[in-house]
This record gives C-alpha cells, sequence and structure tokens, in this order.
C-alpha cells in the first residue's frame, strides 16, 4: 500500500515538472502568434499599416478600436535601425514586442516631448561595438535595445473621435523604419 | 513486474496532472501581478519584461500584443460588482468616474477578445466622445436596446467582456487600493 502511495507522489511530482516544461515551452511552439499574424502584411524594416478592426475582421485580439495602428517588423541581424514617427494631435506611442510578443520598451508622444519620435533600436552587441564619441552620448540620441534580433514595433495613434481616424492614419502613413545604413549621413 | 506497474501508474499520473492544470490554467487566464479593483482586474507587468510564464504562454496562443506598460494599462471586466457574468441580454449601467489618465477607451468584446458587431458600428467609447456630468462622472449604457446618452449595444450576446483602457496614466505595477484609483461602477439593471 505504502509503495503504491508512493509511486503516487513520484507521479504527481513530475507531474509538475511536466506542467512547468510545458508552460515554458508552449510560446515557442504558438502556431498564431502576434508576429506569425503580422508576417504577411508586414515586410521586414518597413512600416505597414495594420487593417482598422472590424467585427469579423481583425489581425489579433484585444486590438482597440479607437486607434490606427501600423507596424514595423524588425531583423537586426544585418545592422540596427531607425524609426521616425510623427506625433498625432491627439496621442501617439510606440511598442516595441520581442518575437514572442514580449513588450520590453514603450513610449508615448509626452515622454518623447516632441514633434517627432526618433529612436535607434539595435541589438546589445550593436551598442558596444558602438564609436565612443561624444556625439553618440548627446541626449538627444534616443537607443532602444532589442533583447532579439527579430520583433515587432507597433505604432498607434488615437483617433479621439470616429471622424479623426482619418488623421491619425496619415499621421501613421508619414513614420518611417529603415536599416540605418541607408539613413543619409549628416 | 510490481515495478513496472509502479512505473506506468506514475507516468499517467504524471502525464494527467502535468497537461490537465497546463490546460486548466491556460484555458483561464492565469497570470500572476494582477491589480483587482472592484469588478476590474489589470495585470500592468504583462505590458513589460517582467511578465510572468503563464501570461507568456497565454499571449502565444491567443496571438495578441499585449499593451505596453510605458504606453497605458488595460482593465478587464468579465462580471458587474456582485459577482455575475456580464450577459447581454441585460441593461448594464457603468457609472462613476475613471483614474487620472490622459486619454481613455472603454471596448466591448466577446470572451475570445474580438469585437462584436451591431446596427450603429459602435464598440467602444473614449474619453473625449463621452457625456458626462458637470462634476466630470458618467454614466455609459450597455444594453441590447437603444439608450439616450451614451449607449454601447450589446447586440443581445449572451456572454462579453468589457475593457477600460488608461493612457499615459499614473496607475502601473504600484498601484494597490481602490480608493486611489477611482474604477466605474458595474451595475445590472434589468434582464430581458
Amino acid at each position: 500500500m505504502i509503495r503504491w502511495l508512493l509511486w503516487l507522489l513520484a507521479g504527481a511530482l513530475l507531474g509538475g515538472v511536466v506542467h512547468l516544461v510545458a508552460v515554458l515551452l508552449l510560446p515557442r511552439t504558438a502556431t498564431n502568434d502576434a508576429y506569425t499574424r503580422l508576417s504577411p502584411i508586414a515586410p521586414v524594416n518597413a512600416v505597414a499599416p495594420v487593417p482598422q478592426p472590424l467585427p469579423q475582421n481583425e489581425v489579433m485580439p484585444f486590438m482597440d478600436p479607437a486607434f490606427a495602428a501600423a507596424v514595423c517588423r524588425y531583423d537586426l541581424s544585418e545592422g540596427s535601425i531607425k524609426l521616425s514617427v510623427p506625433v498625432s494631435p491627439a496621442y501617439t506611442s510606440v511598442s516595441f514586442y520581442t518575437r514572442r510578443g514580449i513588450a520590453y520598451y514603450a513610449i508615448n508622444d509626452r515622454a518623447a516631448g516632441r514633434r517627432l519620435i526618433e529612436l535607434e533600436l539595435m541589438t546589445s552587441n550593436q551598442r558596444s561595438q558602438l564609436p565612443e564619441d561624444e556625439e553618440v552620448t548627446a541626449a538627444d540620441r534616443l537607443i532602444v535595445e532589442s533583447p532579439t534580433n527579430t520583433g515587432l514595433i507597433l505604432l498607434r495613434a488615437l483617433a479621439p473621435e470616429p471622424g479623426l481616424m482619418p488623421v491619425a492614419q496619415s499621421v501613421l502613413s508619414m513614420a518611417t523604419c529603415r536599416p540605418e545604413s541607408q539613413t543619409p549621413k549628416h | 513486474m510490481r515495478l513496472l506497474l509502479g512505473l506506468l501508474l506514475a507516468l499517467i499520473i504524471a502525464a494527467a496532472v502535468g497537461l490537465g492544470a497546463t490546460w486548466q490554467t491556460l484555458s483561464h487566464g492565469v497570470a500572476f501581478g494582477a491589480v483587482p479593483i472592484g469588478p476590474w482586474t489589470a495585470w500592468p507587468k504583462t505590458g513589460s519584461r517582467e511578465i510572468d510564464p503563464y501570461a507568456r504562454a497565454n499571449i502565444a496562443r491567443s496571438g495578441e500584443l499585449p499593451i505596453g506598460s510605458g504606453d497605458g494599462v488595460a482593465f478587464i471586466a468579465h462580471t458587474d460588482d456582485t459577482g455575475r457574468p456580464l450577459d447581454g441580454r441585460c441593461d448594464v449601467l457603468l457609472s462613476g468616474v475613471t483614474p487620472q489618465a490622459r486619454f481613455w477607451t472603454l471596448t466591448f468584446y466577446n470572451p475570445q477578445g474580438y469585437l462584436i458587431g451591431n446596427s450603429v458600428n459602435r464598440q467602444g467609447f473614449t474619453s473625449q466622445e463621452i457625456l458626462r456630468r458637470a462634476d466630470g462622472s458618467f454614466d455609459i449604457f450597455v444594453a441590447p436596446r437603444a439608450r439616450s446618452g451614451n449607449w454601447l449595444p450589446t447586440n443581445g450576446v449572451d456572454s462579453y467582456l468589457l475593457v477600460l483602457r488608461l493612457y499615459d496614466s499614473p496607475v502601473g505595477v504600484e498601484t494597490r487600493a481602490a480608493r486611489e484609483v477611482p474604477m466605474p461602477a458595474i451595475a445590472v439593471q434589468t434582464c430581458s
């Protein structure tokens, strides 16, 4: 009897391990995560509009219909990228996600404090290789470090009322996301 | 032989417990670090690097992008103030004020987080659209039939959830008590 109880206990403990491993591995096996859903409409290292969520026709669940959205699907393996987003009259935000959809950084227009949100995105490796001249440390250069080589940047502009949606969409259509090597040097 | 049987029993139990617990936690959307205020709950950590493994598994499965903590915070309500699940055949009154935020939006979703169509093409309100009383408080009717004032149509669905998103708001991981953060009350009036 004791022997069977011990087997039972061992099974339950092993079950706990199975549970933890399953939860940890699940994100890798997901076939319908946000990155996969956005890939068909989002070219790499460019800004693409995300279709406005409509009933029966949404790219992702839990999208806020009061916002216009655009996405930049990035790949840093060839080098860092530069992002520039004009600020809409109401509210604009830029959120960074890893390949697995983890929001590792987000900033809004007020935190950025200007008419244009300008950011550079690079891996920590690329950042450590930056030349250490003084201009690099200038405060007006906002650098975001990506924990992964690939991921998503979600740009969102609020339309405080439905009639202002075209304004929000046109602001986002002027946003750019491109490899740094293609940016003209000053 | 008994060893083999015992081992087999242990393995079967391990598989049942392990996969059963995984299915249970994921279908119920378990995540740590919840900030519950009345019927509303937010998971501010889910929008940051400190997201827990359960929330990671959940977002990978649902395909959503959680709102980043530098952007805003999302409060979800599945029930009214008394804990009764929200039913689209009932007249529900949302009343009160919202916590400090530059903007907020209220959105009506089905339990999977998708929008529900209706004849007036309204799935929510923004803080700018809402009609308020002189003191800044407001009433929103979430009801199957048209109401005067702020009416959010339910289209008669049997279950739904409400998401209140606060943008550029001090509410977040540090928020603890309801008295610092006044959320609108949710009360069922009548059911048809």
